[in-house]
């Protein structure tokens, strides 16, 4: 039989049931595979004994004949941006030093009360602002993957972010699955980077209620797991109505696993222009033509569509995003919580606190958003941004005439080496170049792994579906998981 | 709409960033970098768009009037950096 | 509480404020008579009223006054990373009823925006407010002087906010303590237009907007509790010239302090003014012991709140039933009220005025009159409650809920004198009894009748 820590939650969830291994050996599996994977900087707190405890619970709860279902007893990792009763939650940021929350997140609770089990706290980009995981107060991540050929043989390549400890704690083998949050592609571009799959839900499919702001208008909490099945089993227990958040949509969650029916025939896959972008490498355009061919095999219907306003998604969220944020990041000032500096004043004790607490990429982002809400410049940034994100939703619901799922590359690269495009933010934003636009239009979208680069480094396909549609989303995905095989392992 | 030094000092006065006097002028161009960037944008024709306000085509859900929850003193001041007699204490607010 | 601290409380901006006065004429006698000629005092006002309901704007704590520090607090209204505002129903209603109370526009879509600036009482960072799109917009209100003279001033909107927590200062040398019971209480912020022309004009339409806001029950216009509390906005002109440079006094929390406030600041202008100087646009606390303003701040640190819209919240859409029902269940309020009173009682229209002015004197003369069924007369309780019965009230400085006569006791009282059983004369000494004793009148009246009467003779 494979390591404990091989299987799928599907796998492991199954053998649970079967009396195979108890919650608990599984959870020590994961613990002892934790320690020696540490190298990796993966996780920020980890929670061995209340993983463990969570576990017990689980193996009398099975023993008693009352298991919750299929995430009962499945070790997760949790992105240090939600909060967690009594566990460490920082968001990866020097101001919330020591901060331990006295209430849990809706989403993490909702995984508790299905079963799951918590293994600890991973790392991400500080305030989930970054796409390497270099941001984090807690030093970087790295990516469990190493290129086998070209510039970046043999060096630390980044995990991508912000949810990077979600994506490599998933890919190590260190976790079955990981909680991520996506504001604009912080899910699903690390996915891509770390060879897993990376699900951002609609926009209210989960709520954000305890979870640490950081653009409130485009924020969603979602899976990060080694298969679309999982995907869909973690969806499923992080999903639902939520009325603490206003945001929250109130619509049943579906049985996700169970739209996976393997069957795509006639489903009409839009292939946007737009994507076609300037020195975007051959071979991330290939994986694209190859996933257009796959699913073309399995029987979907390929329509060639237009998203005009694409290239525009960025520079707009660039502004909405960072807005957002310096507004969200405001609470973040010593009086109540988290890390105070004394300054000699009231005012110079702010300043001083929010200059040490937030590291460099947080203040250059509280600036533009300071920026562009500021008197005079608000309609010509701000409103301008909103103005053209509209643009951007009608140019899908436009879509969704002619397509029901649209499929995309995820990242315009494989994942690159630490220390790269640091000193370069606009190089950095590009990364999310593929994503943003589902984010600013509140979709979901999913990253499938469906190749290797020259260099040996996973590649993602990307598909988005109307809000909502996350059981066709998931079919589809399901369908090209299977056409790509991806069965390399970092 | 390129940021000199004074709008810079500015704006990270609003936003409560102590920034050293030296770190204005590389501050500055790092985010006329970006504005300059962003400011792609001018080429959209946003004639008749509305600023969207929310990606979810809803409206705002009304909670009923009833108490549901408060004392909690002890978890709403369990992580304050200081505190005295039921207080947060902060730095003296100058009238 | 008041807190007089809390610099940055809102001015709502120039372009969303009707700067044009809707006020035709005026009495002359209010214009101050300078060294150089005469000054007319333009005054508009900002009333910061407390919504009455139970739990906050935003989150389900309790509203309730005082309490232990941070104790009416939630973990929403302490800013606690990932916390998200649900928006209570209450505070719509009331906003709604409200701007029917005051004749207004009701807005069947509205926003709420975040209005960006530090402070420790204000643990979001922001304050949540309405900004472009607020729930209630034009309205007006008939503010009544005491000559018997009224007047008609705008109302330039009514929008729902936070309140902010309470910062104190004397406890600890050195450092500010803060209590954030009050964090997150829903406050209705009425807008006036520049109608007012003096301190008793401001006084008045203070006085009558919170008698309004009880009649509806939307605020209790518990000023001494920080229920209502208002910003004024002061500045004076040459008659017929336009507006000059306003200064607004912050957070006045009495009526008094509304006249004093303004009497003093319009002459502090008027003086600056003649000396060839000019005004600087400020802000200005009222300093009650001394009777005069002094400015808080320059307007040189000027604030940029960086208003946008609540990405937490979604646009606050009712619809014309929910408005209508609500206007079904409006009290008469008191402009009706007093109408009634003269027509139907044969009341003066002072009389009327006086006993409108509170909801609960107005019930309880109306107790008074009503002897079930039957109808006693009008005048004769009118009188009776503006005498002897505010006599007493005044005398033990008590609020009319805590009469010791009943509104049934005294139309009882009432009654032995319309059958003739006692004078109008001994009544008085019977009423003084009543008042002491508890007692009705029957029980008071022993050795008391016309025989009784004749004897003392
Ligand atoms: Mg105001
Ligand atoms: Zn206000």
């Amino acid at each position: 039989m494979a390591a404990l820590t091989d299987l799928t939650i599907a796998e492991a969830g199954a053998a649970l049931e079967k009396g195979d291994f108890t919650a608990r050996e599984l959870t020590d599996a994961y613990l002892s595979a934790m320690e020696t994977a540490r190298g990796l900087n993966a996780y920020i707190e980890e929670t061995p004994e209340r993983a463990q405890a969570m576990a017990d619970a689980s193996d009398a709860r099975r023993a008693g004949g009352k298991a919750e279902g299929p995430l009962d007893g499945i070790p997760l990792a949790i992105k240090d941006l939600f909060c967690t009763e009594g566990a460490l939650s920082t968001a990866g940021s020097h101001i919330l030093e020591g901060f331990r929350p006295t209430y849990e997140s809706t989403v993490t609770q909702n995984l508790w009360d299905a079963g799951a089990v918590m293994l600890g706290k991973v790392n991400m980009d500080e305030f989930a602002m970054g796409s390497a995981n270099i941001t984090s107060h807690y030093g970087p991540t790295l990516n469990p993957w190493k290129a086998s050929s070209g510039d970046n043989a043999g060096k630390d390549l980044v995990p991508g972010g912000s949810s990077g400890g979600s994506a490599a704690a998933v890919a190590a083998r260190i976790a079955a699955g990981a909680t991520g949050t996506d504001t604009g592609g912080s899910i699903r571009q690390p996915g891509a980077f770390c060879g897993i799959v990376g699900l951002k839900p609609t926009y209210g499919r989960c709520s954000r209620w305890g979870v640490i702001a950081f653009a409130s208008s485009l924020d969603q909490a979602g899976p990060i797991a080694r298969s679309v099945e999982d995907s869909a089993i973690m969806l499923g227990g992080m999903a639902g109505f939520d009325p603490k958040d206003s945001t929250s949509v109130d619509l049943p969650v579906p049985d996700y696993a169970a739209a996976l029916t393997g069957d795509i025939r006639g489903l009409r896959v839009g292939v946007p222009a737009e994507y076609r972008m300037d020195g975007t490498p051959p071979e991330i355009e290939a994986l694209w033509q190859q996933g257009v061919a796959w699913l073309r095999d399995a029987g979907a219907e390929i329509v060639d569509i237009s998203l005009p306003h694409t290239k525009y998604a960025l520079p707009a969220y660039y502004i909405v995003a960072p807005a957002e944020a310096s507004s969200n990041l405001a609470r973040y000032d010593g009086m109540r919580y988290g890390l105070r500096v004394e300054g000699e004043d009231l005012t110079d004790t702010y300043e001083r606190t929010r200059a040490e607490g937030f590291g460099h990429e947080v203040q250059r982002r509280v600036m533009i958003g300071t920026y562009v809400l500021s008197a005079g410049y608000y309609d010509a940034y701000y409103l301008k941004a909103q103005r053209v994100r509209t643009r951007i939703a009608d140019d899908f619901k436009a879509a969704w005439d002619s397509c029901d799922v649209i499929l995309t590359p995820t990242t315009p690269s494989a994942a690159f080496a630490l220390g790269e495009k640091q000193d370069d933010p606009i190089a950095m934003y590009l990364n999310d170049i593929f994503t943003v636009p589902a984010s600013m239009a509140g979709l979901p979208a999913i990253s499938v792994p469906a190749g290797l680069s020259a260099d040996g480094l996973p590649l993602g396909l990307h598909l988005i579906a109307p809000a909502f549609g996350e059981e066709t989303l998931l079919r589809a995905a399901h369908v090209l998981e299977g056409a790509a095989g991806f069965d390399v392992q970092p | 709409m390129a940021l000199d030094t004074d709008t810079v000092r500015r704006i990270a006065k609003l936003a409560r960033l102590h920034v050293e006097e030296d770190a204005l002028a590389p501050l500055a161009d790092e985010l006329n970098n970006i504005l300059g960037w962003v400011e792609q944008l001018d080429e959209v024709d946003t004639e008749g768009a509305e600023p969207m306000t929310s990606v979810v085509e809803m409206v705002q859900r009304l909670r009923v009037d009833v108490v549901t929850d408060g004392h909690v003193q002890d978890k709403v001041l369990a992580n304050a950096p200081a505190e005295a007699d039921g207080f947060f204490v902060v730095p003296r607010v100058i009238e | 509480m008041t807190d007089t601290t809390d610099t940055t409380a809102d001015a709502i901006p120039d372009h969303l404020v009707a700067h044009f006065t809707s006020r035709i004429g005026h009495n002359s006698a209010d214009l101050i008579e300078g060294e150089t000629g005469s000054w007319e005092i333009v005054i508009g006002m900002e009333v910061h009223a407390q919504v009455t309901s139970e739990s906050k704007l935003f989150s389900g704590a309790p509203t309730d006054f005082g309490g232990e520090p941070n104790t009416h607090v939630s973990l929403v209204d302490a800013a606690m990373p990932g916390m998200l505002p649900v928006l209570n129903e209450a505070a719509i209603r009331q906003a709604v009823r409200t701007g029917l109370g005051l004749e207004a526009q009701i807005n069947l879509r509205s926003v709420f925006d975040r209005k960006n600036y530090f402070y420790p009482d204000l643990p979001q960072g922001y304050q949540i407010s309405q900004f472009s799109d607020p729930i209630v917009g034009e309205g007006r209100i008939t503010v009544d002087l005491e000559d018997g003279e009224s007047f008609e001033v705008g109302v330039v909107r009514i929008h729902l906010e936070q309140d902010a927590g309470k910062s104190v200062h004397d406890r600890i040398p050195d450092q500010t303590c803060i209590d954030l019971n009050r964090s997150g209480v829903a406050l209705m912020e009425i807008v006036s237009k520049p109608d007012l022309r003096s301190g008793v004009e401001a006084a008045a339409y203070l006085s009558k907007l919170r008698s309004i806001l009880r009649y509806l029950g939307t605020c209790d216009g518990n000023m001494q509790e920080g229920s209502m509390r208002a910003d004024v906005n002061v500045s004076v002109r040459r008659p017929g010239e336009d507006l000059g440079t306003r200064c607004e006094i912050k957070n006045v929390n009495s009526i008094r302090f509304v006249r004093q406030a303004v009497d003093y600041e319009a002459r502090r202008q008027v003086e600056i003014l003649e000396e060839g100087g000019e005004i600087d646009q400020e802000t200005r606390l009222f300093d009650p012991d001394r009777g005069e303003t002094r400015s808080m701040r320059s307007k040189e640190e000027a604030h940029d709140y960086r208003y946008f819209p609540d990405p937490d919240l979604l646009p606050v859409v009712i619809d014309q039933a929910y408005v209508d029902e609500i206007a079904a269940s409006l009290p008469e309020l008191p402009d009706k009220k007093a109408a009634r009173f003269v027509a139907e009682f044969g009341l003066s229209e002072y009389d009327a005025g006086v006993l409108v002015a509170e909801r609960e004197t107005a019930e309880f003369y109306e107790a008074v009159v009503d002897a079930g069924g039957a109808k006693r007369d009008p005048k004769i309780a009118a009188n009776w409650i503006t005498g002897d019965f505010f006599r007493r009230l005044n005398a033990d400085d008590l609020e009319i809920t805590a009469s010791p006569v009943s509104a049934a006791q005294l139309g009882g009282l009432i009654d032995l004198i319309a059958d003739g059983t006692i004078s109008g004369k001994i009544a008085k000494d019977v009423f003084d009894e009543m008042w002491d004793s508890g007692n009705d009148a029957d029980a008071n009246r022993r050795g008391k009748g016309p025989q009784a009467d004749q004897r003392q003779r």
